[in-house]
Order: C-alpha cells, then structure tokens, then sequence
C-alpha cells in the first residue's frame, strides 16, 4: 500500500538513527530506559493508540452488535452469568437474512456491478486523457495536471449537487435541448441509474488519470522510436508497448475507483433513483429509518468482504512488483 | 505531438470536469427560485445566506472542527509518517501501517456506524455523558484526515537526505534536536498542504459525520445535504460560489507561496546545519 515499505534508501548494514543494538538483558536495562526506545515507543504509540481505541476497536463493537440479541431498545450482553453457568449467545439471525432475503442479494451484487462499470469507465475516457496529457509539450503537464486535481479542493458534495441542476427534468440539459427544439418534452435524466453512473465517474475520474499519467509520464518514448523504426504501426506499438507498460497505473487507478465506489454512499443518494441499489444505502437506511443497529452492523460486516478481496488481491500483485520490478517490462518487449 | 483527437479528448475531458461548477456559479446569481432558469441578475441568494442563522452557526462548526481535525491530523501524521520511514523493523510494523491506511479504504458508512455505536457503549458503561457530538465527530475526521496527511508527510519524509540526520546525530544532536531542527524544517512543506488537504476533507465530510452529530453540531456538509435531498435550493448554489471563491484565492496564494518557499527552503536548511553543529 506505500511507497515507503520498497525505500530503495534504508541501506542494510548503515547504522541509522533508532535502530541500537538490543541490550543484553539486566545490564543493559537501565541503559535500555535511558536510551532512544522511549522516543521510538511514542512515536509509534500515539498514532497507533489512536487508530486502535477509534478505529478497530470500533470495528470490534459493530461485530459484537451484530451478533447481539435485542430486548426493547436494550442489548444483551453476549456472555451472562446466571444460575451459575456462563452462556455465551449468539444470534446469527441477522446474517441468516441476509443471505437468504433476495433482496440483499441483488443489492450486494449490483453494488459491484456499478462500482465495476465506474471503473470501467473511467479507464476508458481516464486513459485515453492521461496519455495525451504526457503527449503535451512538456511546460503544460504541470498545469494540466494542476487542472485534474483543483476539483478535489471543492466541496465533492456540492459538485454531485451540481449535476442535479444540470440533469433535472427542468435542469440545464432538458431547458437547453427544449430551446434548441431537439425535443418536445423533457426527458427523464435525474434519478436514474444513468444519472447515477455521471455522477460516478464524474466524481472518481481524477482518481483514474493521477496514478495512470503518474506511469505513463515514466515510460520511455525512445522504446516507441524503435519499434517504429522496426516497422511496428503506431497503434500497434500503443498496444503492445505503451499498455503494457502502464499496467501498475491501470491496476493503481482500478483500485482507487472501484474500492471507494462499492461503498459510496452519497451519490446513489443524490443522484440515483429507487431502482438503484448500492449496500452503502440500504445500511443507512437500516440505521436511520428502521433504527435497526444489529442488522445495519451486520450490513457493515458483510461489506468489509466485499472490499477485503480487491484489496488481497492488489496487495498481492503490489508485491509482486516490488520484487520483480524488470518483470512488466520484458513481458512488455518479449512479444 | 498531441494531434487532433488528442486536444479534442482533453478539451472535453476538462469540459466534463468544470461544467458542473461553472453552472453552479452561474446560477447562484440567478432571480429565480428555480435555479435552473435564468430570469436575471441577483444577489438574492447571498443575501439569504447572511440572514440564514441555520448555514452561519453550520459554517462555525464547520469550521472549528476542521480546524481542531486537521491540526490533530497533521500531529499524527507526522508521527506515522515518522514510525514508518524511519523504524524500518518493529514490531507490530504491518499492523501500524494497516490501521494508518485503514481509514483510506473503508467506507464511511462503516467508519461512521462503528465510531458511533463505540461512542453508545462507551456512554452506557460511563452512564449517561454524551460523546456524540463536536467531540465524536472531531475523533471521526481525524482518523480519516491522518490516513491522508500521513501518506502526503510520508512521501516528503522519505526524500529527505538521511546524510543530514546521521551527520547531526555523529555531532552529537539528540533525537529530538535532528528532528526539530532537521527534519521539520525540511517537510514543512508538505506538513502545510497536508494541513489544508486534510482541512478540506473534514470540511467536506457528510457521511460519517451524519452518525456521529448531535443536535446543535449540525456541519455545513450535513445541512446542504438535508437540503439538497429535498431538492435544488439556490442557497446552496451560493454556497458553492463561495467555496469556489475562497479555494480560487487559497490556491492562487498557496502557489505563489509554493515558489517563495521553494527559494527559502535552502536557505534555511543551511541555517538549520550551522545551528545543529553550533548546538553539537
């Protein structure tokens, strides 16, 4: 996941600062409270003590919610004492219905159906723009890129807002395409499953073109001069040469996308209709409007799987990379 | 180089980026109630704003927990950011560094569920202090902005001459004194635009802010979104107008200063290096 794991820096065998020689035990105690693993211990401490108290204990909680048994508004503990035996219970109700409900079902599956059709498209209108980005005279990347990323500093909110002005039955569109006498009757735009795919891409295209002009930028023109000068068409050289080269862009921006998509929240809200069914709605909807908390930490247990198995698997080809880093590129010239 | 579909992809491309926002300032100045239809030139939707006691007292909050989130943020970050690229071996190492870039891949529904029903337990154990609230959301916002501005510190971190600090150590600086006097000057930079980064992201969060507020910390995210469910709402287009303003003149300043500061930077690692040896 970061950069610093593979700092080609960290020289094996340089003392560096922290890193003492473990004391010998007794003697070197006191040595050990005086020296510099008190600092260490902090440093890495407090940020660590955050994120375990606010984040996965959190977590912790939300698994035992949603294995919990209600009476009224109270929870039953999982472990009682009474009568003198311990019991441990466990409702598995929950998950039961969630597997079982055909509603859940479809709401998981077409969860991952637009988060992978976001990704989708986004690569398709994403690569085709980071690569003429490289391709622009070399003054202008640092504004063009600049022109990406300036979005991100406005509110994303107000953005999504946006396109309900724009795609509203009286919206901007419908108004400007009634003027123009294209169409008689404004058509239905907002709240459709199209509504929401715009906002999706819309929102995670800069996600996309960032890590595929980060790879892109690096590749070397003087491998596409050779194939040219061998007789490889230029499309054919985009093919076979540039792609393949950028595949960790590709996988990096793929990642970006589709992880926070599967989640997304917002959008479907804002932008998609009835018939839109996103997992990150229907836990909402269970907290707030039914007040039902063991089945929406259920819902929130179930949707870590859901981002867990991208996520193995990037990790997975992550590594891969950083051992064989000459792997991509003979693959790429093999052909 | 670029050729013709090549201009016409990344003209369209950009189209595609800045329409929504154009729009949404165009219409923000707009008389109609309807803030799709262009009647005429107004300021009546700002001058809605100034009087709406429910947007001001939102933008306080707002405003105070960004703050409060993006300076703990930033403390942390630094913190990890440190942990990682200097303690290549601890124990514990992917641990750390899973719950720094936890936040990062979790949705926030589930962010925001977990941190809430914590803070529920926690009321029921401690009987009857409410955490939820400003409180609740300022602890949210900061484990979401530290994942960031622990990867931004990070990247700057990890550029950092190592030489320098191993001099000053040899000369005989404590930890303390190579990263105050090293170290910080070196990434203050980047602890700035993490600082506005993560700023910008409390600003903006909706989501896990939804569950963790209360009555009476209501951000501005939480009430556009109440309003732009209901519908279109040209306050909020002016609202957006202005975000747009001030991000416009924040960026223009932050490159000027970008520049400046790229000049001062050498400058002042030079300084720092004398003052180290003079300390040693």
């Amino acid at each position: 996941m970061s950069a610093a794991d593979l700092d080609p820096r960290a020289v094996p065998g340089v003392p560096m600062a922290p890193a003492l020689p473990r004391p010998a035990p007794g003697a070197g105690v006191l040595r050990w409270l005086r020296g510099r693993h008190w600092g260490r211990a902090t440093v890495i401490g407090i940020p660590f003590g955050f994120l375990v108290v606010f984040f996965s204990l959190p977590f912790l909680v939300v698994l035992k919610m949603s294995v919990s048994e209600t009476e009224g508004v109270q929870f039953k503990d999982l472990v009682s004492f009474a009568d003198g035996t311990l019991t441990l219970q466990f409702k598995l109700a929950n998950y039961q219905f969630l597997v079982t409900d055909p509603l859940y079902l479809r709401t998981y599956a077409s969860s991952v159906k637009y988060a992978a059709l976001n990704t989708v498209f986004c690569l398709a209108i994403g690569y085709p723009f980071a690569y003429f980005m490289t391709r622009a005279r070399a003054t202008l990347r640092p504004i063009l890129v600049m022109l990406v990323s300036l979005p991100f500093w406005t509110s994303y909110l107000l953005r999504i807002y946006a396109w309900k002005g724009l795609l509203d039955d009286h919206g901007v569109f419908n108004n400007l395409l009634v003027w123009l006498h294209l169409i008689d009757e404004p058509i239905k735009m907002m709240y459709t499953p199209y509504s929401m795919m715009i906002g999706m891409v819309y929102t995670y295209l800069p996600f996309m073109i960032l890590p595929l002009y980060g790879t892109l930028v690096k590749s070397d023109p003087r491998l596409l001069e050779a194939a040219g000068d061998l007789g490889t068409t230029p499309w054919k050289a985009f093919w076979l040469i540039t792609v393949p080269l950028s595949k960790a862009g590709i996988i990096a921006g793929s990642m970006l996308v589709f992880i926070p998509s599967v989640g997304e929240y917002v959008i479907p809200e804002l932008l998609g209709g009835p018939q839109t069914l996103m997992i990150a709605r229907v836990l909402w909807d269970e907290y707030f409007q039914n007040v039902d908390w063991p089945m929406a930490s259920a819902v929130a247990v179930t949707m870590i799987g859901l981002i867990l198995v991208p996520l193995v698997i990037f990790n997975r080809y992550q590594s891969g990379v950083g051992e064989e880093p000459g792997r991509a590129k003979a693959g790429g010239g093999a052909r | 180089m670029i050729g013709r579909l090549g201009r016409i992809w990344l003209v369209a491309g950009y189209a595609f980026l800045y329409l929504p926002i154009l729009t949404l300032v165009l219409f923000s100045f707009n008389e109609s109630r309807m803030p799709t239809v262009w009647t005429g030139l107004s300021l009546r939707w700002y001058h809605a704003i100034a009087n709406d006691d429910e947007i001001l007292s939102a933008v306080v909050v707002s405003l105070k927990i960004a703050v409060a989130s993006a300076t703990t943020a930033i403390i942390l970050g630094t913190l990890a950011a440190f942990a990682i690229s200097r303690y290549k071996r601890f124990a514990g190492r992917t641990a750390f560094i899973a719950h720094i870039n936890g936040p990062l891949v979790v949705p926030e529904v589930i962010t925001g569920l977990s941190l809430l029903l914590f803070f529920v337990a926690v009321e029921n154990a401690f009987g009857g202090i409410s955490m939820r609230g400003m409180l609740a959301i300022w602890i949210g916002h900061t484990s979401i902005c530290t994942a960031y501005a622990t990867v931004v510190i990070q990247a700057r971190l990890s550029e950092v001459d190592r030489s320098v600090e191993e001099a000053a150590m040899d000369l005989g600086c404590r930890p303390f004194q190579v990263f105050y006097l090293i170290i910080l000057p070196a990434i203050s930079q980047s602890l700035a635009s993490a600082w506005l980064l993560t700023f910008t992201i409390s600003l903006d969060d909706v989501v896990s802010t939804s569950f963790l507020s209360a009555p009476g910390s209501t951000t501005l995210p939480v009430l556009i979104f109440s309003r732009a469910r209901l519908g279109l709402d040209p306050t909020v287009n002016a609202v957006a107008t202005i975000t747009v303003v001030f991000v416009g003149i924040g960026v223009t300043i932050a490159s000027f200063l970008l520049v400046r500061q790229e000049r001062r930077r050498a400058l002042a690692q030079a300084a720092a290096y004398r003052q180290a040896v003079a300390a040693a």
